[in-house]
C-alpha cells in the first residue's frame, strides 16, 4: 500500500487576511510495512500533511497517489481510502460520542459495511489491544479518565484495521506507563500484520526506539528524511528548529568529547550501555 | 467551509477607521442606516455612496471581503426587488405578461430598495470589520450605560455578548474538527435521504455539545477564580475615551446626516425635478 506525494502544498484560509502557507512542496514516498516517525515543533505542519494522506484536506496544489492511484482523480473512491488509511486524530478523546464504549468503538467498522457480530468482534479485539479489559465494555465513554478514552478512541481506528495506520501524538498527556504500554501495542501490531505505522510525535525518545524511518518537518517542509540514527547526527540543526536529539546521543557526544572512543550514534540507553560496554572492553 | 462565515469577523488592518471608538462606529452605522431611510432620489442616494465608499477606502479593508457578507444576504435581497418590481403600481407601464405587469415606479421602488439593502450590510459590515468582538461589546456597554438607571443589567448583557461572539470561531473550529475525525472513521455526512442526514449528525452534535459544555465550565470556573461577580465596581484596563478624531468623526456622521435630511426635504419640495 505505497503512498506517494508529489509537490504538495496547503495553504489554509487561502486568499484572506489569516493565509498561512502550512505545507510547502512535500515529496515523500511511503512504502508498505515502514514504521515512521513524523517529527517536528509546534504548528510545523504535522497534522495538516497526515490528513491529506486520507483525503481530509485537499491540497491546494500537487498530487497523492495510492498504490499509483491518483486520490484527487476522478473515479476514486475516498471511502475505500479512509477504510484502509485510518487516522486517529490528535487528543481523539474529543470524538466520542456512543452510548457505551463497545458501540462507540463499532462506529468506525459498521461504516464499511460489516456486520454487527463483526463489528462487535473487531472492537472487542481492538479494546483488548489497547489494553481496556472487558469489564469497560458497557461503561459510558463519558465516565473513563483522559487516559481510557484516548485508549478507547484509538480503539475506534484500529478496529477499523487499516492497511495504514496514522496517530497524531497518540501519547500527548499520558503518562510514562501508559505511553509504553500502547506504543509497545502499536509495535506489535505493526510487526505481526505488516501494516504501515506513521506515528506523529514531539518525543525524540519515543520515536528514536519505535521507528526505521525518521521525517523531520519544520515550516512547512521535510528538512530531513532518514534513519533515525542519520537524522540525529543533525544534532544543531535539529535545536534550532525547536527539537533535540534524544538524551543518549547528547552523552555520547560529551564522553567523546572527553576522549571516550564510544559510537555516539547509540540514540536509546540500551545502545548506549552496550556502546559503552563496548568501549570499556576495548 | 465553514471558516466562509464572515459574521462579525474582525479584519486586522491599521486604518484611521479601524483606530476610532467603537462607540463612534456603532453610532455613525446607527445614523447611516436612518440616512438610507430618509433619502429620497439620485442626489440623496449619490451623497450615500459618497459617503460609503470613502469610508470603505479610508478603512483599508479589502473590497471583496466587504462583499462577500453579501453573498449570505442574497436570496432575502432578491426577494425584496422582485416583490418591489411586480407589486408596487404605477402609472407607466413597461412589461406585460398576463397578471404580472412592471411599472416605472415598480422599477424605481425596485432598484433604490436594492441599494438600500445593499448600503445596508456594508456599512454594517465595515463596523464589524473594523472593530473587535471585544471593543464592540465594551463600546455597546457604554453607550448603553444609561439604561443602567432603569435596572437594565448592561453589563451582564454585554459580556454574554462578548463571551458568544468569542465562543463562534472556536465552536466552528471544534465542528471542524469533529467532523474531520469522524469522516476519518467512515461518517458521512453527505449522501442519503433526509433522516439518514439527520442521523449522520448524531456523532457531530454529541461531542460538539459535550465540548460546549466543557468550555461553559471552564470558564465559569475560571472567572470565578479571577473574582469576577459581575459589573458593580470593576474597571476597565482600557477604558474608552474620545479622542480628537472621534469628535471630528462624530462631526462628520451628524453632518452628513443633516445633509441627507436636507437633500430629502428639497427632494419633497421640489418634487419632480430632482426625480
Ligand atoms: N484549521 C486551521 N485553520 C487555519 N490554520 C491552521 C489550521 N490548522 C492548522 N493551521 C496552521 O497551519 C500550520 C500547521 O499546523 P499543524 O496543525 O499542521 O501543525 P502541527 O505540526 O501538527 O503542530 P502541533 O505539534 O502543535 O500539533 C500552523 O501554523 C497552524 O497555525
Ligand atoms: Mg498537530
Amino acid at each position: 500500500m505505497s503512498i506517494k506525494i508529489k509537490d504538495v502544498n496547503y495553504i489554509y484560509a487561502e486568499s484572506t487576511a489569516y493565509e498561512i502557507h502550512a505545507l510547502k512542496d512535500i515529496n515523500l514516498e511511503i512504502p508498505d510495512g515502514q514504521f515512521i516517525g513524523l517529527i517536528g515543533h509546534t504548528g510545523s505542519g504535522k497534522s495538516t500533511l497526515v490528513q491529506h494522506l486520507n483525503g481530509l484536506i485537499k491540497a491546494t496544489s500537487g498530487r497523492i497517489y495510492f498504490n499509483g492511484r491518483d486520490i484527487y482523480g476522478e473515479n476514486f473512491s475516498m471511502r475505500e481510502l479512509r477504510s484502509k488509511v485510518g487516522l486517529v486524530f490528535q487528543y481523539p478523546e474529543h470524538q466520542l460520542f456512543e452510548v457505551d464504549v463497545l458501540s462507540d468503538v463499532c462506529f468506525g467498522p459498521k461504516n464499511l459495511g460489516a456486520s454487527k457480530e463483526e463489528a462487535e468482534r473487531r472492537a472487542k479485539e481492538a479494546l483488548r489491544m489497547v489494553g481496556m479489559g472487558e469489564e469497560y465494555d458497557k461503561s459510558s465513554p463519558f465516565e473513563l479518565s483522559g487516559g481510557q478514552k484516548r485508549r478507547v478512541a484509538i480503539a475506534g481506528v484500529l478496529a477499523m484495521e487499516p492497511e495504514v495506520l496514522i496517530l497524531d501524538e497518540p501519547t500527548a498527556g499520558l503518562d510514562p506507563r501508559g505511553r509504553d504500554e500502547i506504543l509497545d501495542q502499536i509495535e506489535r501490531l505493526q510487526k505481526e500484520r505488516g501494516i504501515t505505522v506513521i506515528l506523529v510525535s514531539h518525543s525524540m525518545e519515543d520515536v528514536a526506539r519505535y521507528v526505521d524511518r525518521m521525517i523531520v518537518m519544520n515550516q512547512g517542509q521535510v528538512r530531513f528524511d532518514g534513519v533515525p540514527r542519520e537524522v540525529f547526527r543533525h544534532g544543531k540543526e535539529l535545536e534550532e528548529m525547536g527539537l533535540a536529539a534524544p538524551q543518549m546521543t547528547y552523552l555520547m557526544q560529551a564522553l567523546k568529547d572527553k576522549g571516550a572512543d564510544v559510537d555516539t550514534d547509540a540514540t536509546t540507553i540500551e545502545e548506549a550501555a552496550d556502546a559503552i560496554e563496548q568501549w570499556l572492553k576495548g | 467551509m465553514l471558516r466562509d462565515i464572515t459574521l462579525g469577523q474582525y479584519y486586522p488592518a491599521k486604518s484611521i477607521i479601524h483606530q476610532l471608538d467603537p462607540r463612534v462606529k456603532l453610532v455613525t452605522t446607527i445614523l447611516y442606516i436612518i440616512s438610507l431611510f430618509v433619502a429620497k432620489g439620485i442626489a440623496g442616494y449619490a451623497v450615500a455612496t459618497v459617503f460609503l465608499v470613502m469610508v470603505v477606502k479610508m478603512s483599508k479593508v479589502p473590497f471583496r471581503y466587504i462583499t462577500k457578507g453579501l453573498k449570505a444576504v442574497i436570496m432575502i435581497l432578491m426577494i425584496t426587488v422582485i416583490f418591489n418590481l411586480f407589486m408596487v403600481n404605477g402609472e407607466v407601464e413597461l412589461w406585460r405578461f398576463g397578471f404580472l405587469r412592471i411599472t416605472d415606479k415598480g422599477l424605481r421602488t425596485a432598484v433604490f430598495m436594492a441599494i438600500r439593502l445593499i448600503y445596508l450590510i456594508i456599512g454594517s459590515s465595515i463596523m464589524t470589520l473594523t472593530t473587535t468582538p471585544n471593543d464592540l461589546t465594551d463600546g455597546l456597554e457604554k453607550l448603553l450605560g444609561p439604561l443602567k438607571k432603569v435596572r437594565v443589567p448592561v453589563h451582564e448583557i454585554a459580556m454574554i455578548m462578548s463571551i458568544a461572539l468569542r465562543f463562534i470561531p472556536i465552536l466552528l473550529e471544534e465542528t471542524d474538527k469533529i467532523m474531520k475525525a469522524q469522516t476519518a472513521r467512515g461518517a458521512d455526512f453527505e449522501s442519503g435521504n433526509l433522516i439518514q442526514k439527520a442521523k449522520a449528525m448524531v456523532p457531530l452534535l454529541v461531542p460538539l455539545f459535550i465540548s460546549a459544555f466543557r468550555r461553559a465550565n471552564d470558564l465559569a470556573m475560571a472567572m470565578e477564580a479571577r473574582c469576577y461577580h459581575g459589573g458593580d465596581g470593576r474597571t476597565k484596563m482600557k477604558p474608552l475615551h474620545y479622542e480628537s478624531r472621534d469628535k471630528m468623526a462624530y462631526g462628520v456622521s451628524w453632518g452628513y446626516l443633516l445633509l441627507m435630511a436636507v437633500l430629502s426635504f428639497a427632494q419633497g419640495f421640489y418634487g419632480v425635478m430632482l426625480l
